[in-house]
């Protein structure tokens, strides 16, 4: 049937199941908007741009499906740049749909023009600009293939406007070609042989864990991984609900706020399983002292991921559920196995030991204490709740307070670190899964980085919690500041703010103001009932530190702890 | 260490900037680039040459395999490989020197493509140490201008001898 780009654009949505946009729309899009006026796609008006990509970043990250994002040309599109190199830095899949100026005035510098396709060249997985009507059902095919195979990631498609008006035949293709995009899943087996061999000589082996465990699906090969090796757990930010946080086997997260118990097993480590992970240097410290004394096996869906910033013994390509899969039949039927959990029990001691002598904690008394907030949070959910985070402080408390038991419960911007990401992610997350409790736990400095999609929130009745740790600074830098710069707050003071529920009652949402521990948990069970989104102004201690921490550059073993 | 990478990509628009853009945003560097389309016309191959350690180029290989838009990337450092570059160079020609230059033109199976009453452009193609052994010879005589296409580079075919692969 012949139909005009719009339509096409439409059609193609629908084939690829697409259920809902994020989107805003302008001059170039309105052939495409008026399409949309008569469709059952179900579209999130949001309050500026950057909001709907992370909306659709939330949406993917909560579900795995592909999240959508629709905005017109020049500043729209140049607003969802932030979103792009944020689900580019965690592999996550969106296609972000941008619309151009007509054909003849591409180049032109004509009104609301920019050039999308070269802008995003480096935080796009790929992106196309369409230049022929015929080409749209193909390219939308192509775009939602790239963004959700291989290591996922985002793709933009910018449509110029006379090609929403032209008409072409609509068919929608049934199969990809693309020549140079074959990505690997399956992993070798001789080096899946010769992983498990290294791993059963171990003596001190550590499973160190990233986002591949969850965007492949992997979390309960992981755990008969886990289970047959009796082996410790450390997972990253990304790797979060990966592995069950209340585990015995778990170790916490690693890294730069990583567990005293992670940083001393991988700094000790003589054998490092990495799945779907990539030595990111928050994680690594110094990298020349990093698991200095391990072989390392590195399972990963992108070979660029592998011997980039360490070098390996054993490189696996490959999707981490499937290997998973493969050496948890193999170890099943291995004779070594009883005697290689006999061996490793004195390492398990030796955790056992740093476990104990340095849990992660924080003093008492004085005001409302963050990590206090957090944990009555997981009381309150049991790990049965999506939660998002800014970044900061509020994102390293949450990683370390919060036990997530479930993978896609932890929606966070790891790689970027993107301030003002948390609020978007959630209600894009609440979008698709409108049962779940939903809950920000945001800074007083990152929650006004993106405060406008309240408005969105109150419209399309969207009641996500948004718990505010208000410290009236921008902590983590005030933090370093304070360790590494003498004390100098330099523009770190950010008590010159709205108030909260005024605010929160100014949109239509509603808010509380918390300054005592005992209104902690009656005040997040009244914004759990609530039908309208919340804001929690939980006033807490303003100079608290994130404790353990190793200083930028340093080795994992020089953890200040308190 | 110099490597020579032969890309087989898609030919379509955008492609050089992401190969380039590859490159730039990841600190490599290039020494030189050529690209022209192949026998087939929706496919183009590009010699690059970098230089890098062996960390380096190995990463080099694996971003460019993963571009989208690639189809085959090959080093050929590693391999048994032709190169051949073309340079065009004007020289000072008059009196007793145009002699002088036709007579290296002639030992190096050069061209001349230009003739002015003092100056010749001279065509000339063959691997690095020969184009720099003729501008060596012919600075001295005064070289105006050059330009250089950069690298392109071929696999050899291996060669039989009736025993089995070389």
């Amino acid at each position: 049937m012949k139909m005009n780009g719009a339509k096409i654009f439409v059609e193609s949505l629908k084939k690829e199941g697409v259920d809902t946009i994020f989107g805003y729309p302008g001059g170039v899009v309105l052939y495409i908007y008026d399409e949309l006026y008569r469709s059952d796609i179900r579209h999130i008006l949001v309050r500026h741009e950057q909001g709907a990509a992370h909306m659709a970043d939330g949406y993917a990250r909560a579900t795995g499906k592909v999240g959508v994002c629709l905005v017109t040309s020049g500043p729209g599109a140049t607003n969802t740049v932030t979103g792009l190199a944020t689900a580019y830095m965690d592999s996550i899949p969106i296609v972000v749909f941008t619309g151009q100026v007509s054909t003849n005035l591409v180049g032109n510098d004509a009104f609301q023009e920019a050039d999308i396709v070269g802008i995003t060249r480096s935080c796009t997985k790929h992106n196309f600009l369409i230049k022929n009507v015929r080409d749209m059902a193909r390219t939308i095919k192509e775009a939602f293939y790239l963004a959700r195979t291989g290591r996922p990631g985002p793709v933009v498609v910018d449509i110029p406007k006379d090609i929403t008006i032209d008409s072409a035949e609509f068919s929608y293709p049934d199969s990809i070609e693309l020549p140079g995009y074959k990505p690997t899943y399956e992993g070798n087996m001789n080096q899946i042989k010769r992983a498990i061999d290294m791993i059963l000589v171990s003596k001190k082996p550590v499973i160190y864990t990233g986002g591949g465990i969850i965007s492949s699906g992997a979390s309960k090969e992981l755990l008969t991984f886990a289970g047959l090796l009796k082996a410790p757990v450390t997972n990253t930010l990304m790797g979060l609900g990966g592995f069950p946080g209340e585990h015995p086997q778990f170790l916490g997260m690693l890294g730069m706020h990583g567990t005293y118990a992670a940083n001393m097993a991988v700094t000790h480590t003589d054998m490092l399983v990495a799945i779907g992970a990539r030595f990111d240097d928050r994680v690594t410290g110094d990298i020349n002292e990093f698991a200095p004394e391990a072989k390392i096996v590195h399972i990963d869906i992108d070979p660029t991921s592998i011997s980039k910033n360490v070098e390996v013994d054993v490189p696996i390509v490959g999707n981490a559920k499937s290997i998973l899969g493969e050496m948890n039949k193999l170890l099943k039927q291995d004779r070594r196995l009883k005697e290689f959990n006999r061996e490793i029990e004195d390492w398990k001691m030796l955790i056992a030991q740093w476990k104990e002598s340095h849990p992660l904690t924080y003093k008492e008394g004085g005001k409302l204490k963050p990590q206090f907030v957090i944990e009555q949070i997981y009381e309150l959910t049991k790990g049965n709740a999506v939660i998002t985070t800014e970044v900061g402080q509020n994102q390293m408390w949450t990683a370390q307070f919060y036990k997530f038991s479930k993978p896609r419960t932890f929606v966070t911007s790891g790689g970027l670190g993107t301030m003002g990401y948390g609020f978007p992610a959630a209600i894009g997350a609440k979008v698709a899964l409108p049962e779940a409790t939903v809950i920000d736990i945001a800074g007083d400095g990152s929650i006004q980085m993106n405060i406008q999609e309240l408005a969105t929130a109150v419209q399309y009745k969207i009641n996500v919690v948004v718990a505010i740790l208000n410290n009236n600074y921008l902590g983590m830098v005030r933090q370093w500041q304070s360790l590494f710069y003498g004390k100098r707050y330099s523009h770190t003071d950010m008590s010159h703010k709205p108030d909260f529920v005024k605010l929160a009652d100014a949109y239509g949402a509603r808010g509380y103001t918390v300054d005592t521990k005992k209104d902690v948990v009656p005040v997040m069970k009244d914004a759990l009932k609530s039908k309208l989104p919340v804001l929690i102004d939980f006033r807490v201690e303003e100079e608290e530190d994130v404790y353990p921490m190793v200083p930028s550059g340093a080795s994992l073993k020089k953890m200040l702890l308190a | 260490m110099r490597h020579t990478i032969s890309l087989t990509v898609e030919n379509q628009f955008g492609v050089l900037a992401r190969v380039a853009g590859l490159f730039s945003g990841r600190g490599y560097n290039i020494e030189s680039l050529s690209v022209a389309e192949t026998l087939d016309p929706s496919v183009s191959k590009m010699t690059i040459v970098t230089s890098g350690d062996d960390k380096i180029i190995e990463q080099i290989i694996k971003q460019l395999n993963k571009l989208i838009n690639s189809i085959k990337v090959v080093d050929l450092t590693v391999t048994d490989h032709v190169e051949r570059e073309m340079v065009l160079i004007k020289v000072s020609a008059s009196g007793e020197s145009r002699t002088e230059v036709l007579r290296l033109v002639d030992i190096f199976r050069g061209k001349i493509v230009d003739v002015s009453p003092d100056t010749f452009v001279i065509e000339l193609t063959g691997d690095e140490e020969k184009i720099s052994a003729v501008l060596n010879l012919l600075k001295p005589l005064g070289v105006k201008d050059i330009v250089r296409t950069g690298k392109v580079a071929m696999q050899r075919t291996i060669q039989h001898d009736g025993k089995g692969d070389k």
